[in-house]
């Protein structure tokens, strides 16, 4: 998010209401063209959530189909509501608790946006909507951890106490123009898009959940394989295409930084996955579908914090250097042991950390001007990288604590494992009710 | 040599599996058939609870020689029966068939009869 444009205008709304809509022409004009793409942006963030459904759903047993499709669905349903009651104030809101998160009784069920227009020229109900999104698939990622093997009202009541307590605040740190790490160093540490607010985040608790929840039966000597390629193929496309209202999106504008995220985000994606199909051919001999599905993934993440402020050859750079050690961290998890079940860590966490980390050496020059006439004078890349691994540190250490802290708390509380019988099942019956591919049998 | 042919209940058969492979029985085929005996399965769909006419089974064969068919056999009641082999059961756990089987050929070597199986 950029500085300038992401300003709120909340006091002059509040001399607005109070002197009864006298002031409402000093609010600034709908620019329609901002207005126009953030409205598709909105539409197209949406769309990665239905992908990532696929995505996963794709890559589980046949009996855990639905289920997995559903942590996604469930999580549009659930962080919707919970955003437009709670999330956007918490997130978006001036400093409370000493700036743990943030607070404004306006935007409590938004009543106080109505006809709010931020300075970029967007209405305030759009920004906040875009907003939601990202705190509705950052929860869905989790759900690929620990895939399988979670009762879906312990899920559904973990993303509600996950929002509440890590997310939110993670984003009002970083994207609240009052949030610490918005305001670090010279000119805040670079998270464009949700490299450590969505992807750190949810990786690094996924990596938790799946410790504190224990293996799957049967792993790692049983082979639990994805039982349909197809459909994960399908979300990794659905993914590729939402994310750019993700990153493009997030300038907040329809204009040059928009282009420039987009053209970022395409060349990453794109030398992501061929970077991982090289390694595959050279390791295993084949290219899999899978593996270029992940190395898309992996470019799409690593470029996300840096979108706003890389060039082509940078995001090139970015895909390239993420999809060896997002592979590496799989083959990590087949030797430590632990059932990252779809390697939300693998990807999600390792493709955040490298690109948030990794993007400081490519940054254009003139974000760094900006930057060294913000800190009066000089800023260099060494100064910004202490900022962005600090960030990454300060992302990973709260996300992990609070998310072991709500595991411990609501496992005493009702365990959060299936029965043996509910496991070995399937979810899709034992929480469900249902089948993914009941049409497949003659009835 | 016996052919065991067992059908049994969708949900059981990872458990059979595991049974059947800690007991050393690790030569099987399965497949998904749906039929009908006297179990009737109510789905929900779109609230409401309907009677599917065929319901959805899993047909494990396993050939076995003839000192393994009763640990077999045992091995997926065991397995198979819902809440376990000390429990009654319930509608629909399903049957077991076994057949006698007349010859049994190892395509790549066409070795034949027990040694093949």
């Amino acid at each position: 998010m950029t500085k300038t444009k992401q300003k709120r205008v909340w006091s002059l709304l509040a001399l607005a209401i109070l002197s009864g809509g006298t002031m409402m022409a000093q609010q600034p004009e709908v620019n329609e063209g901002a207005t126009a793409w953030m409205l598709t942006s909105t539409a197209l963030v949406l769309l990665m959530i239905p992908g990532l459904a696929m995505f996963y759903g794709g890559l589980v047993r046949t009996k855990n189909v639905l289920g997995t499709m559903m942590h996604s669905f469930v999580s549009m349903g659930v962080m919707s509501v919970l955003w437009v009651a709670v999330g956007y104030s918490m997130s978006f809101g001036p400093n409370v608790l000493g700036g743990w998160f943030g607070w404004n009784p306006d935007y409590f069920f938004l009543k106080g946006i109505d006809e709010s227009i931020m300075e970029g020229g967007v209405p305030e109900y759009v920004f906040s909507m875009f907003q939601g999104k990202f705190a509705m698939i950052t929860p869905a990622l989790i759900a690929g951890a620990f895939a399988e093997r979670v009762k879906f009202k312990s899920f559904v009541i973990f993303i509600v106490a996950w929002g509440l307590l890590v997310y939110n605040p993670l984003c009002h740190w970083v994207w609240a123009e009052d949030g610490f790490l918005f305001n670090m160093g010279a000119d805040g540490a670079i998270d464009f898009a949700g490299g450590t607010v969505v992807h750190i985040s949810a990786g690094i608790s996924g990596l938790v959940a799946a410790i504190f929840l224990g293996s799957r039966r049967g792993f790692p000597h049983m082979a639990h394989r994805p039982n349909s390629l197809v459909l994960t193929l399908m979300g990794a496309g659905l993914l590729w295409v939402g994310w750019f209202g993700f990153n493009a999106g997030s300038s907040i504008e329809s204009g040059l930084s928009t282009a420039q995220a987009l053209t970022a985000t395409q060349v990453a994606a794109a030398a992501g996955a061929v970077t991982w199909m090289i390694i595959e051919m050279i390791h295993t001999g084949k290219a899999s579908a899978l593996g270029f599905a992940s190395g898309i993934l992996a470019g799409l993440v690593a470029v996300t914090p840096a979108a706003g402020v890389v060039q082509p050859v940078g995001a090139i750079a970015l895909g390239l250097i993420s999809s060896p050690i997002c592979y590496w961290a799989i083959s990590l998890k087949n030797k430590l042991g632990y059932d990252d079940t779809l390697d939300a860590f693998g990807v999600h966490g390792t493709g955040g950390i490298v690109g948030a980390i990794a993007l400081t050496f490519f940054i254009r020059d003139s974000w760094m001007d900006n930057a060294a006439h913000a800190a009066g004078g000089v800023w260099t890349m060494w100064q910004q990288l202490g900022v962005q691994v600090a960030a990454v540190l300060i992302a990973i250490a709260y996300a992990a604590i609070v998310t072991l802290i709500i595991l411990w708390v609501m496992n005493k509380i009702s365990p959060l494992r299936p029965s043996k019988d509910e496991e070995l099942g399937g979810l899709d019956r034992a929480y469900h009710g249902e089948r993914g591919y009941g049409m497949l049998n003659a009835s | 040599m016996k052919l065991v042919t067992a059908i049994i209940r969708e949900v059981q058969l990872d458990q059979v599996r595991e049974a059947l492979i800690q007991n050393g029985i690790t030569r099987i085929t399965v497949s998904q058939v749906s039929g009908h005996g006297q179990q009737h399965q109510e789905e929900i769909y779109r609230g409401r609870k309907v009677t599917p006419n065929l319901v959805p089974k899993i047909r494990v064969e396993i050939a076995v020689n003839e000192k393994f068919l009763d640990l077999t056999t045992k091995t997926i009641i065991s397995a198979a029966r819902t809440q376990g082999i000390d429990s009654e059961g319930e509608v629909g756990d399903g049957k077991i068939f076994i057949t006698n089987l007349e010859e049994c050929i190892r395509i790549r070597t066409n070795e034949r009869g027990t040694d093949a199986i």
